[in-house]
């Protein structure tokens, strides 16, 4: 360029004055397109598939009502006071209770109630992961589980799954590559009962032998399960921590059998690493909050919160026969997908060549909207296929959305056969942090 | 009822964001600035999202003005102005002819070109045409005709999304697949590589100005949804460290286009500065973004302005506009 005047002097910005400043773990906390779509999802006009919002319509508010009513009156001042960093005592007498209907014995000195069984995975991430240690995952795997292992510089290597969960051969195969890779494994994290996002559920067969894998290599089980309790045809499946004491830090939650809104969850731990969780705890938080603790324990205490979960499965297996039924109404035979036996998931693979995060703006247009695969991947896999919620919608809004999203896939795939099998550069080079806020529960 | 206004208080002001638009959580941002910014100069300021409700609302109580900080489709292809022309309402900003007009790429370029503004070598063409001729001789003839790179885009679309940069043949599928997610037509353009530069022109009734030119120098090299709404990712230069020859240009430019559009109150050109010092005219914004990381915010500011003042003055000149003019 020929200069013949000179440059003028203008002043430079960032629009972020600390851009120099943020940890290494910042890196990937960007806006998205991805995102930004899901701001669209939220209208009531887009029939969200995407969500994993627990639907607590069917709550008995009055008599939660009374329940905050008496506990402050009787209470308040205890209440709405610090407590334990390690969670009412009380309340982790009822929490034993609640995991002896999934086989576990326990005693309430092991359990740290959490904010959220959320906080308990990042607490046991905090004192367990040193950047670049490996957390194994199933393939796909929770999407705020791996934001906590990416927040901490984690690596994730996924094993896969298939239609009894967790594959043994999978698991032992990531554990050897990571190992003769020289890399350091901090525990399996897994969710074994109607998996988030996959719908599975890992089989009684294959229990001990995944226990059995990961005593003989010395691995910790981090073992993730709020939706144990919704399965819609059978009694609860003994946990993994019922057969396995010392090797399982177990986590719970009452987001999805009461309401998220409480944010209270628990973690079940072997002693010496229940002290360390404590210590966590209190450096996190101080403590858990002590007025939703309180406002669990007496709605356990005063109502019959296993006929309200009762409830909750037979409303969620409507649900789920609304969503099945319009998969088979609507969808092309190219398409594939489990039937789950309980939780809030469906998990759908679509035609060969059909990219997920590609198709999402198109959705949003059709005003449907889901979750790409990719955002269950921390390799940047999954783009074929994609995670329905079909716990908030009504089995009516869930046909109509179904119906809505085999509309956009008609489109796509005739857009396929025209340009061919393609993935975008621009959108496959992302990877994480791509998925709705409310998928954090 | 009728709106009240004075001179110095027009009344209250009613800024619509959000909708149901692919940049709904953009507009939403921007409508928060701008009514921040409105409130800051004493005005009565109503925030609302564009929905059932809204209608019956304008009716009820109709506004003395609005300003759409609506980005995407409904909000910049003139959908809602078209309502508040029925309603008599005044608002910020180009008709909805002229917004027709604008945020159709293809067309907005066409009149430009008409007009003498330098835009990149495109074509247009709706994704029908790819299937019904064969995509792959379509795509060959494309290449020959632009050569590469290419920059390909949604022909109505904003904040670059469903934009991608084609550097090999190889990609071009991909990038078309990419534009059509956002709409049926897709504009290919030759890519000029240079200096991105954004020049906001505003109109409060005394003729169009170009406020000082924003160099955009995002750190991946390039201006995509990331990088546009990461505060941090993109180093921004106001005014650009250009030639004043070239500055002057691009301020002609801009001006030019907002003309030769019919454009009014405000608009956002952007252009390429090639190696050359070329000046090129990509497309304009009718409803530019004012979040914590636009350009039109920074501009305002590098001229020595108050947000809130200059949006308020643009509110005057359109409450004081005859109606349907």
């Amino acid at each position: 360029m020929n200069e013949v005047t000179p440059r003028s002097q203008g002043s430079s910005t960032r629009l972020d004055s600390y851009v120099d400043r943020y940890a290494a773990r910042t890196q990937g906390m960007t806006a998205s397109e991805i995102r930004a779509l899901f701001a669209v999802a939220s209208r009531p006009e887009v029939v969200s598939l995407a969500g994993g919002m627990p639907n607590i319509s069917g709550l008995p508010l009055d008599v939660v009502g009374r329940a905050i009513g008496d506990l402050i009156a009787e209470q308040g001042p205890t209440a709405m006071q610090y407590g334990s960093g390690q969670g009412v005592p009380e309340l982790r007498e009822q929490i034993c209770e609640v995991m002896k209907l999934e086989g576990i014995s326990a005693h309430a000195d092991d359990v740290t109630v959490t904010v959220g069984s959320q906080q308990a995975v990042d607490l046991v991430t905090r004192i367990f992961c040193d950047p670049g240690d490996v957390v194994i995952c199933e393939a796909p795997s929770y999407v705020g589980a791996l934001g906590v292992f990416k927040a901490y510089q984690a690596e994730v290597v996924h094993a896969e799954m298939d239609k009894d969960g967790l594959v043994p051969d999978a698991l032992r195969q990531a554990i050897a590559a990571t190992r003769a890779a020289g890399k350091r494994i901090k525990f399996l994290y897994t969710i074994p009962n109607f998996h988030n996002p996959a719908g599975v559920t890992l089989s009684a067969a294959r229990r001990p032998e995944i226990l059995e894998i990961c005593r003989e290599a010395d691995i910790l089980v981090l073992e993730d399960n709020p939706y144990g309790l919704l399965g819609f045809d059978q009694e609860p499946i003994p946990a993994l921590r019922a057969s396995e004491a010392e090797g399982v830090i177990y986590l719970g939650s009452f987001s999805k059998t009461f309401a998220p809104g409480f944010r209270v969850g628990w973690a079940l731990a072997p002693h010496a690493v229940r002290e360390k969780l404590v210590l966590a705890q209190e450096s996190a938080t101080l403590c858990p909050p002590q007025f939703s603790q309180m406002a669990i324990s007496a709605y356990l205490t005063n109502h019959d919160w296993l006929g309200q979960i009762k409830h909750f499965r037979e409303m969620y297996r409507e649900r789920r026969d609304a969503m099945v039924d319009a998969l088979e109404a609507y969808l092309p035979k190219s398409c594939q997908w489990n039937v789950p036996e309980g939780g809030f998931y469906v998990w759908l693979t679509l035609p060969p060549g059909i990219d997920a995060k590609a198709m999402l703006p198109r959705a949003v247009t059709a005003r449907v909207a889901y979750v790409p695969g990719t955002a269950f991947f921390a390799d940047g896999f999954g783009s074929g296929s994609i995670r329905l919620s079909y716990c908030y919608p009504t089995p009516e809004r869930i046909r109509e959305g179904v119906r809505r999203l085999a509309g956009v896939l008609e489109q796509e795939m005739e857009l396929r056969a025209t340009f061919g099998a393609t993935t975008p550069p621009s959108l496959a080079a992302r990877s994480g942090y791509d998925a709705p806020s409310t998928d954090i529960n | 009822m009728a709106p009240t206004s004075s001179a110095a208080d027009p009344g209250r002001v009613m800024v619509l964001a959000g909708g149901l638009s692919h940049e709904r959580d953009v507009s939403l941002r921007s409508g928060r600035r701008v009514s921040e910014a409105l409130r800051g100069t004493g005005l009565a300021v109503e925030e609302r999202d564009v929905d059932a409700t809204l209608l019956p609302a304008l009716m009820a109580e109709p506004p003395a003005c609005v300003v759409p900080m609506l980005h995407g489709e409904t909000g910049e292809d003139g959908a809602i102005r078209e309502v508040l022309e029925l309603l008599d309402i005044p608002y910020v900003g180009a008709t909805p002819a002229v917004c027709r007009t604008a945020f159709d790429k293809p067309v907005a370029k066409a009149l430009a070109e008409h007009a003498g503004i330098r835009t990149p070598r495109s074509t247009c063409l709706p994704h029908e045409m790819f299937r019904e001729l064969g995509a792959a001789a379509v795509l060959e003839s494309l290449v020959a005709k632009l050569g590469l790179p290419l920059m390909v885009k949604p022909a109505q679309s904003g904040s670059a999304l469903g934009c991608t940069v084609v550097h090999n043949v190889s990609e071009l599928p991909s990038a078309m697949v990419n534009a059509y997610a956002y709409g049926p037509v897709a504009l290919i353009e030759q890519f000029i590589a240079g200096d991105e530069v954004a020049v906001p022109v505003i109109d409060d009734g005394t003729g169009p100005r170009a406020l000082p030119v924003v160099a955009i120098m995002p750190d991946g090299g390039v201006y995509d949804y990331t990088a546009r709404y990461t505060a941090g990712s993109t180093e921004f230069v106001v005014p650009a460290q250009l030639p004043e020859a070239t500055l002057e240009e691009c301020t002609r430019v801009a001006i030019a286009a907002h003309e030769v559009l019919g454009l009014r109150d405000l608009s956002r050109s952007d252009l390429i500065v090639d190696a050359d010092g070329q000046v090129w005219w990509l497309e304009v914004n009718v409803a530019p973004g004012f979040t914590e990381t636009s350009t039109v915010p920074l501009s305002i500011q590098a001229a020595g302005l108050d947000l809130g003042k200059v949006i308020a003055e643009l509110v005057q000149a359109a409450v004081a506009r005859p109606a349907h003019s």
